[in-house]
C-alpha cells in the first residue's frame, strides 16, 4: 500500500529529479575516493563537503516549500527546526569524543567541565546511542512543530500573523541557546567533533558517506514530499491554501490538515540540521537567527514556490552565489541579496523552476493553438490574496 | 574643521583656568586689614617651628582658632611633612623641588624664600597624636566651610564612616549650620555617633527615629549593624524601624521596576508606532522598518557633525535640528521605497514581508558601506544627561526626555489622524478603499504618504534610539522583533493599542528581570506573547466589525 502511494506519486520530472540525487549519490563519492588529485573529474573534498552542505540547504529548503507552497504557511521559524535537529546530532557527537577532550572527562563535554558542573544534565542522557540521537532528530522538531502548530492553527492565527509568531518562536530560542545554563554550550555552541558511530568525522570516506546520505535522504524526502502533495491529501491541502474558510465549510478540519502537514515539514527540517552538523563540523545558536530563517524562504521563492525541485534548485543557486560572491566581494553580498529578495518578489513571483514551466506551457499551448491550459502535473501557485 | 574647533575649545579654557591661577596668586592690591591678617597668619605659622610637640599642639590650636581660610592648606601641608623651619629658628617654609635640589617659598603666598640654607633646614614633624589633632581640626574645617557642598561631603562622610570622637565638633557644626539638606544630614551623622557613644537610652531612641526617618538604604545599612550590639531594651525599637524601612523600600522598589518598564515601554512604542501605522493601517509588513529607525539614528550623527562644526554655538541643541531632519529624510527613503518596491505587492503581505526585507539588506549593506561597520558617537547633549532623585527613585534625564519625547509623538500622531484631512482620507483608504476611491480620493497618493509617515516617524525613534543605543548598522534589526511584538500585541490598526501593548510589554518586561534575569525575561516575554495571541489573534484592542473580515 505504501509502495502504491509512494510510486503514484511520481512523475517524470520528480523521478527525473529523484534519479539524478541518486546518480550523485553514487558518483560524487566515487570520484573523489577512486581517482587521485591529477585526474580530470577528481572531486576535491572540500568540493565535496561544500555541496553536501548546499544539500542540506536544499532539505530544509524543501521542507519550507512543504509548508508554505502547498499549505500557505509563510514559517520564518523553520531555521529553528534546522537547529534543533543540529543540535540533537551535535549532543551525539559531543558524547562520542569522550575522553580525547581537552578535559579529557569521560562522561561530561568540555564546555561542561570548564563550567564545573558535576553531572550530565538529564535531557543529555541517551545522547550517546546514535539510534537515540536519530530518533531525537526527528522527535524534538516534530514535537515542538506539534505543540506550536496545534496552538497556533487551533486558534486561527494564520498568514502574517503566524510567520511573525514563527519568526518569535525562532529568536526566543535564539536567546535561550545563547545562556550557558541551557546546558547546550551558550554561545560557542558544540564543536570540535571526533567521531560518528566510530568513523572519524574527518576522513575522506566519512565525508563521501556523509555526503551520499545527504544525497539519499534529499531524494527520500522529495519523494516523500511529492506523495504527500500528489495524494488526495495534497489536494485538499492545496484548498486549504488557496481558500482556508471554503476548506473548512465543506467540513474538512483545516487545522488538522495544517499540522500534520507543518510536524512533517519540521521533522524534515530536522533531518537537514542533523545531516548539516557532521559536515560543517559545529553547531551554535547563530542557526536560530531569524534572518537565516528569512533567507530559506528566498532560496525557496528564487526556485519556485510550490515545485518541490524549485527550492532544491534555488537553494543550490542561491549558496553557490553566496560562496562566490563572499569570495569576490564581501562587500556587496548582502546588496545582491537584498536585490535578490525584491526582484524575485517583483519580476519572478513563480521562481525559475515556475517561470520555466510557464513558459514551456504557453508554447505548448501556442504550438497546439489553444488557450494556454495549466499543465496537469505542475501545481499552479496561486498568490495568497490578503486576508 | 572639527580639529580647529577642538583646538580653540582647549586653548580657550587653558587660557581662561590660567586666568583663574594668576587671579588667585597675586590678590590684587591688598587692603590695611588683609595685610594684618596676613602678618597674623605668617605669626601663628611660625609658632608651628617653635618647641616641641606640646607646644606645636597648642600653635595648631591656636591656628585653628584663628578661622583664617588658608588654615586647610597649612595644614594639609604640614601632615604631609612639607613644611621645614630653619634649625635656629626663623620663618617655617613650605619645601618643592627635588630632595636632592630642595626650593623653599612662603607656604600662603608661595614666594620663593631668600636666602635659606638647605642644610640648615629641618622638618616640622609631627607624631600621632598631632595627627589627631589635625584630623579632628580639618573635619571641622570642612564641616563649618563657607563651601556648601564641601559642607555636605562631610557631613556625608561622618555619616558613613562615624567616630564619636568627632561628636563635639559635630554639634558645634550643627549649631551654626543654615542649610536644611545638611543639617539633616549632619543630624543623621549625629544620632549615628550617638549610638556608638554611652548615651542614654532615651536619648538612643532618639538617635533610632532620626536615622529610621532617612528610610534609604544606608539608613537599613546602620540599623543592621547597630542592631547587633545594640542593648537589649533598645532592639525592639532598631527591630520595628527595619522592617518599615524595608517596606517602604519594596515600595520604592516596585515605583522604580515601573519607571524602568515605562522607560522601556516609550522604547518600545517609539520603535513601534510607526510600524502601527504602516502595517496597522495599511496592512503592509516592513521589514525595513528597524533601518528606518537606523537611518534615523544616522541622521541624527551627521547633524551632530554637521552643527559641530558649522555653528558651534548651538551644538548642544542639534538634536532640536535632528528631529525634523530625521523626519524629512527617512520619510523620503520611505516613499521611494512605496514608490518603486511596496505598490507592486499590496495585498500580497508575504510577498511584501520578502521585498522589505531584502529592502532592509540592502539599507544596512549601505549604511555600512557609508558609515563602516563600527559605532558612530552621538553626544548626549548636557540638559540630557545626569540624575536627579525623586523621592526613593533615581532618575536619569536622558529616559525621562525619552518618555516626554515619544508621549509627544504619540499625541501628535493621534491627532493628525484624528483630526487632519490627510488623516481622515487614511483612515477612509484603510477602511474602504474602492469606496474611498469612488469618492475622489487619490488613494495611491494617500498610500505613498502614509508609507513616508510611518517611516519618518521611525526616523524620529532613530533620533531618541541613538541617545540611549549603539548608533550601528544592527541598530535596527534588535528593535525589529519587539516593534512587530508590540503592534501585534495591543492589536492592529490602532493607536492605543500599540500605546497599551508597549507600555505594558515594558513593564512585564522589567518585573520580570529580577526574578528570570534580562535573557529568560525577555523569552518569558515573547512565550507570553506566543500564548497570547493564541487566545486573541487580533491583538488587545482588535478592531471591530466588518472591516476584519474583509
Amino acid at each position: 500500500m505504501i509502495t502504491a502511494f509512494l510510486l503514484r506519486s511520481l512523475d517524470r520530472k520528480i523521478v527525473i529529479a529523484i534519479a539524478l540525487l541518486l546518480l550523485v549519490a553514487a558518483l560524487v563519492p566515487v570520484l573523489n575516493l577512486m581517482t587521485g588529485p591529477t585526474n580530470p573529474l577528481h572531486v576535491p573534498t572540500y568540493i565535496m563537503s561544500l555541496f553536501g552542505k548546499y544539500l542540506t540547504y536544499a532539505l530544509l529548503a524543501l521542507a519550507l516549500d512543504l509548508v508554505w507552497g502547498f499549505c500557505g504557511i509563510l514559517s520564518l521559524g523553520h531555521g529553528a527546526f534546522f537547529a534543533l535537529g543540529g543540535y540533537a546530532m551535535g549532543m551525539y557527537l559531543m558524547r562520542q569524543i569522550g575522553t580525547r577532550g581537552s578535559y579529557g572527562d569521560p562522561i561530561l563535554p568540555d564546555f561542561m567541565v570548564f563550567l564545573n558542573w558535576k553531572d550530565l544534565p538529564w535531557f543529555w542522557y541517551g545522547f550517546n546511542h546514535f539510534w537515540f540521537a536519530a530518533l531525537m532528530v526527528l522527535v524534538v522538531p516534530g514535537l515542538l512543530a506539534f505543540v506550536f502548530g496545534w496552538f497556533a492553527f487551533r486558534s486561527r492565527v494564520n498568514g502574517v500573523y503566524l510567520s511573525i509568531i514563527t519568526q518569535a518562536m525562532t529568536y526566543a530560542l535564539l536567546l535561550a541557546f545563547f545562556r550557558n545554563d541551557m546546558g547546550f554550550g551558550g554561545n560557542n555552541g558544540l564543536t570540535d567533533f571526533k567521531d560518528i558511530i566510530g568513523f572519524n568525522v574527518q576522513a575522506d570516506g566519512t565525508r563521501a558517506a556523509l555526503f551520499a546520505a545527504t544525497a539519499v535522504l534529499l531524494a527520500l524526502s522529495l519523494l516523500l514530499a511529492s506523495a504527500i502533495v500528489r495524494s488526495k491529501f495534497g489536494k485538499v491541502l492545496v484548498g486549504v491554501r488557496d481558500a482556508e474558510s471554503r476548506t473548512r465549510f465543506l467540513g474538512y478540519r483545516v487545522e488538522h490538515l495544517k499540522l500534520f502537514t507543518f510536524v512533517v515539514s519540521a521533522m524534515m527540517a530536522g533531518i537537514a540540521g542533523a545531516l548539516y552538523v557532521p559536515q560543517v563540523g559545529i553547531i551554535n545558536p547563530g542557526e536560530f537567527a531569524p534572518a537565516n530563517s528569512i533567507e530559506v524562504v528566498i532560496w525557496t521563492a528564487v526556485g519556485g514556490r510550490a515545485t518541490l525541485i524549485g527550492p532544491i534548485i534555488g537553494a543550490i543557486l542561491v549558496n553557490g552565489g553566496k560562496t562566490i560572491f563572499t569570495g569576490l566581494f564581501p562587500e556587496f553580498w548582502l546588496f545582491a541579496l537584498g536585490g535578490l529578495f525584491v526582484a524575485v518578489t517583483l519580476f519572478l513571483p513563480k521562481g525559475v523552476v515556475g517561470t520555466i514551466a510557464q513558459y514551456l506551457g504557453r508554447r505548448k499551448a501556442v504550438s497546439k493553438a489553444a488557450p494556454p491550459v495549466a499543465q496537469e502535473d505542475v501545481i499552479e501557485p496561486k498568490i495568497q490574496a490578503a486576508e | 574643521m572639527y580639529r580647529a574647533i577642538k583646538i580653540f575649545l582647549i586653548t580657550l579654557c587653558l587660557t581662561f583656568s590660567g586666568l583663574t591661577f594668576i587671579g588667585l596668586a597675586v590678590p590684587g592690591l591688598p587692603t590695611s586689614s588683609e595685610v594684618r591678617a596676613e602678618d597674623d597668619i605668617h605669626v601663628l605659622i611660625d609658632a608651628l617651628g617653635v618647641g616641641d610637640f606640646p607646644e606645636r599642639e597648642a600653635a595648631i590650636k591656636t591656628l585653628v582658632a584663628s578661622k583664617d581660610p588658608h588654615v586647610g592648606q597649612i595644614l594639609e601641608q604640614l601632615s604631609e611633612g612639607l613644611l621645614y623651619v630653619n634649625s635656629d629658628g626663623g620663618p617655617v617654609l613650605l619645601q618643592g623641588g627635588t630632595d636632592d635640589e630642595p626650593t623653599y617659598s612662603d607656604p600662603i603666598t608661595g614666594e620663593a624664600a631668600a636666602d635659606v640654607d638647605p642644610d640648615m633646614m629641618i622638618k616640622v614633624k609631627i607624631n600621632n597624636a598631632l595627627r589627631g589633632v589635625i584630623g579632628a581640626a580639618t573635619s571641622q574645617l570642612t564641616l563649618m566651610s563657607p563651601d556648601r557642598s564641601a559642607r555636605l561631603a562631610a557631613a556625608q562622610g561622618l555619616l558613613k564612616d562615624a567616630d564619636p570622637a568627632n561628636l563635639d565638633l559635630l554639634n558645634a557644626a550643627l549649631a551654626a549650620e543654615k542649610d536644611a539638606e545638611i543639617k539633616n544630614t549632619m543630624e543623621a551623622a549625629r544620632a549615628v555617633l550617638l549610638l556608638k557613644t554611652d548615651a542614654s537610652v532615651e536619648d538612643k531612641k532618639a538617635a533610632i527615629d532620626t536615622i529610621a526617618a532617612r528610610g534609604n538604604r544606608d539608613a537599613l545599612t546602620i540599623l543592621t549593624t547597630t542592631l547587633e550590639t545594640a542593648p537589649d531594651d533598645l532592639k525592639p525599637a532598631i527591630q520595628a524601624n527595619i522592617s518599615t524601612i524595608n517596606r517602604s523600600l519594596a515600595l520604592w522598589d516596585v515605583a522604580q521596576n515601573v519607571w524602568y518598564g515605562l522607560s522601556l515601554g516609550s522604547v518600545l512604542l517609539l520603535a513601534a508606532i510607526g510600524l502601527a501605522i504602516t502595517f496597522g493601517v495599511m496592512g503592509v509588513i516592513n521589514m525595513a522598518h528597524g533601518e528606518m529607525v537606523m537611518i534615523g539614528a544616522y541622521t541624527t550623527y551627521v547633524v551632530q557633525e554637521y552643527i559641530t562644526s558649522a555653528f558651534p554655538g548651538v551644538a548642544d541643541y542639534s538634536l532640536a535640528f535632528a528631529v525634523p531632519a530625521a523626519f524629512v529624510f527617512t520619510g523620503f527613503v520611505g516613499l521611494v521605497i512605496e514608490r518603486a518596491v511596496i505598490r507592486y505587492l499590496y495585498g500580497r503581505p508575504l510577498e511584501t514581508l520578502l521585498a522589505t526585507w531584502g529592502v532592509s539588506l540592502i539599507l544596512q549593506q549601505a549604511v555600512r558601506s557609508i558609515f563602516g561597520p563600527t559605532n558612530r558617537e552621538v553626544r548626549n547633549p548636557t540638559w540630557m544627561s545626569g540624575v536627579f532623585d525623586l523621592g526613593g527613585l533615581s532618575i536619569t534625564w536622558n529616559r525621562l526626555w525619552i518618555i516626554v519625547f515619544s508621549m509627544v509623538v504619540f499625541v501628535t500622531l493621534l491627532l493628525l489622524l484624528k483630526r487632519s484631512a490627510f488623516g481622515l482620507q487614511m483612515r477612509a483608504v484603510t477602511q474602504n478603499r474602492r469606496m474611498a476611491s469612488s469618492m475622489g480620493i487619490r488613494t495611491g497618493w494617500v498610500d505613498a504618504f502614509t508609507f513616508a509617515l510611518g517611516s519618518g516617524i521611525a526616523g524620529i525613534a532613530g533620533v531618541a534610539l541613538s541617545q540611549i543605543d549603539n548608533v550601528s548598522p544592527n541598530l535596527g534589526q534588535s528593535y525589529i522583533i519587539d516593534s512587530f511584538m508590540v503592534v501585534v500585541f495591543g492589536g492592529v490598526g490602532n493607536l492605543w493599542g500599540t500605546l497599551v501593548g508597549a507600555l505594558s510589554l515594558g513593564v512585564v518586561n522589567k518585573f520580570l528581570e529580577p526574578f528570570a534575569g534580562a535573557v529568560l525575561g525577555k523569552i518569558l516575554v515573547l512565550v507570553l506573547i506566543i500564548l497570547f495571541i493564541q487566545k486573541r489573534p487580533r491583538g488587545l484592542f482588535a478592531l471591530k466589525g466588518r472591516a476584519v473580515e474583509a
